[in-house]
């Protein structure tokens, strides 16, 4: 018999950890499905960070390094200048990438660090129980926004896509969705071209996804996904914000 | 073997270089610059990375990044700095990967003064982060042995994979010595264990110091002080000095160990039996070496920058068993001769 669908080399055979209806799973699966269609693995650290993906290191089959909380990318840094032809990732959440981490996420950028970064936005800190994070959306109920964000008690939202398409060393900065199938697809092509730009020494690759967290929006995974493309895509809308190569200009990808 | 003049901290430097240290990540802050500046000037004729990072957070997880990959790796600071760096520190600790950490010591707290002060003696040998860990701690008193110290302390920490620190302050960094480097090259052993890609050879590697069941994270913490026995029995060094038959042991390190050494000169030729107790290594404590210099001591004198540190182990590894007193400067001065002079007449005035 045929076989049509199979689990990606790339990723491990175990249950993840994941809540139900949790998008994180489908983040995983289009990362490690590019991890073998560019024949990767073998070459590849993975970073986790310190959020719900903290156990990601139990489900890439790559070497995996975790980083204190937000230093993701510095510790990519580090590997990547010690060893510059391995492909280097972080996976990280909006806690971690843009609250405690962002000095770390703006410097290796503005480096135009050879790097790729799958960066998950669900607005909200996950694994500590549903508090504020510096994605939570205005009038978003959280743990410590009980009454809805207030913009003037605890400020706006940071747009990490778009800050980034400010820095020169931004090779990529682009953000999709994985609430339908056309936006998954869409979110793989990008994940593959922030790990080829990494391959062909481009500069710096940001891929912000849209992801659910049905548990601490205290919603069903159906009505999450829906309230992603209600709430989230207005206010953090689907695009490429910055795709020009850094370095290596004249060699062109693939 | 050639014999230069050089800056304590460009010495140090040079050490790393030539122990093999491939990438070197640090923060600017004074009295280590020189570690960086010399290292930058370098870096492209002698192969090595230098990368000043955008923050001692980031200098440190660099280290981290690039020890998980397999290379030797070291940052500096000074004693503000190295506060930040606790949190990189831990977790290296935690994920027992090896790296070097400087701190060339100056006053605290605080922002406190860029004049040389040995105040993080407990930061480094009790409490460099969080949790239940220890760093080898190597405390240079001269240019030389900063050199020396350096290249042993990137062997000591591939050998026990563990981070270790240079504690050295801002007196010995700036100050110009003759010192001669070996021409030896190190000898580096693979690291089966680190996160460099997997080739398709072996299963995953993984660098990590998450533990979420208490039974897991108590067997890995275990394991590590189990390891720390043995470091305590492989590494413990002291300098003795005129203690045969002295009636009162000065105890220092470092910086004052030096200042020391004149008052216990001066002290001799006034009559009053004085020696000299010099820990190099301030963790493992040399406790045996301690024990044996002060056989025939009545009284321990320890002499420190800060308002006294070191004295608590010198009165644990003595078991409270001599009379233990202290002298010390603060806020960036460094005692002079006579004032430990002065404090040894005064205490044999009030008897040995």
């Amino acid at each position: 018999m045929a076989v049509v669908f199979d689990k990606p080399h790339a990723l491990c055979d175990v249950a993840t950890t994941y809540c139900p209806g949790c998008t994180h799973g489908i983040i995983h699966r289009l990362v490690a499905e590019v991890m073998d269609e560019l024949g990767i693995e073998g070459n590849t650290i993975g970073i986790f960070p310190v959020g719900c993906s903290v156990m990601a290191y139990k489900f890439f089959e790559c070497d995996m390094v975790g980083a204190p909380h937000g230093r993701a990318p510095a510790v990519a840094t580090g590997i990547k200048r010690a060893l510059p032809d391995s492909v280097v990732f972080t996976y990280q959440g909006d806690g971690d990438l843009a609250a405690i981490g962002t000095c770390e996420t703006v410097h290796a950028a503005a480096r135009g660090e050879n790097i790729t970064v799958i960066f998950v936005n669900n607005t909200i800190y996950g694994m500590t129980g549903g508090q504020m994070a510096p994605t939570t959306l205005p009038g978003q109920v959280t743990q410590t926004t009980p009454y809805g964000r207030e913009p003037e008690i605890q400020g706006y939202p940071v747009k990490v896509c778009e800050m980034l398409a400010t820095i020169d060393g931004t090779a990529l900065a682009q953000r999709v969705s994985v609430d339908t199938p056309a936006h998954i697809r869409e979110a793989k092509k990008a994940i593959k071209k922030a790990f080829e730009n990494q391959i062909n020494k481009k500069g710096f690759s940001l891929v912000e996804v849209l992801s659910t967290c049905p548990t601490n929006w205290g919603l069903t995974p159906v009505d999450a996904l829906q309230r992603l493309r209600d709430e989230m895509i207005p206010y953090f809308p689907l695009g490429v914000y910055k795709d020009e190569a850094v370095w290596n200009k004249e060699e062109k990808a693939d | 073997m050639e014999r230069v003049l050089m800056k304590g901290n460009e010495a140090l430097a040079e050490a790393a270089i030539r122990a093999g240290c491939k990438c070197f990540f640090a923060y600017p802050i004074t009295p280590q610059t020189e570690v960086a500046a010399y290292l930058a000037k370098n870096m492209k004729k002698r192969n090595i990375t230098f990368l000043q990072a955008e923050s001692e957070l980031a200098a440190v997880n660099m280290v981290l990044g690039a020890s998980s990959a397999g290379v030797r790796t070291m940052t500096s600071s000074s004693s503000p700095g190295i506060s930040l760096k606790s949190e990189g520190v831990s977790y290296l600790a935690g994920s027992d990967l090896p790296a070097v950490i400087v701190n060339v010591q100056r006053g605290g707290p605080g922002l406190g003064s860029i004049q040389p002060s040995q105040s993080d003696y407990w930061q480094a040998t009790k409490a460099l982060g969080h949790g239940d860990f220890q760093l080898i701690v190597f405390a240079p008193a001269s240019v030389q042995e900063t050199v020396d110290m350096t290249i042993r302390a990137f062997e000591e920490a591939d050998r026990y994979r563990m981070p270790v620190m240079i504690l050295t302050d801002g007196f010995i960094g700036q100050m110009m010595e003759p010192v001669t480097f070996s021409d030896e090259t190190p000898k580096i052993e693979p690291k089966d264990w680190a996160a460099c890609g997997h080739k398709g050879g072996r299963k995953h590697n993984i660098i990590n110091s998450l533990f979420l069941q208490p039974d897991e994270l108590e067997a890995s913490v275990d394991a590590r002080y189990e390891k720390y026995e043995t470091i305590k029995k492989n590494i413990h060094d002291a300098e003795i000095y005129m203690c045969e038959d002295a009636d009162l042991v000065i105890t220092a390190f470092g910086t004052t160990a030096r200042v020391a050494k004149s008052a216990v000169n001066q002290a001799r030729e006034k009559g009053i039996k004085a020696g000299l107790f010099r820990p190099k290594t301030l963790w493992p404590f040399p406790v045996e070496e301690l024990n044996a210099a002060c056989k025939t001591a009545k009284k321990v004198l320890s002499v420190e920058m800060s308002k006294g540190q070191m004295v608590d182990d010198i009165r644990l590894a003595l078991n409270c068993r001599i009379p233990v007193e202290f002298f010390g400067r603060n806020g960036g001065n460094i005692p002079t001769p006579a004032e430990i002079l002065d404090e040894i007449v005064k205490i044999s005035e009030r008897g040995l």
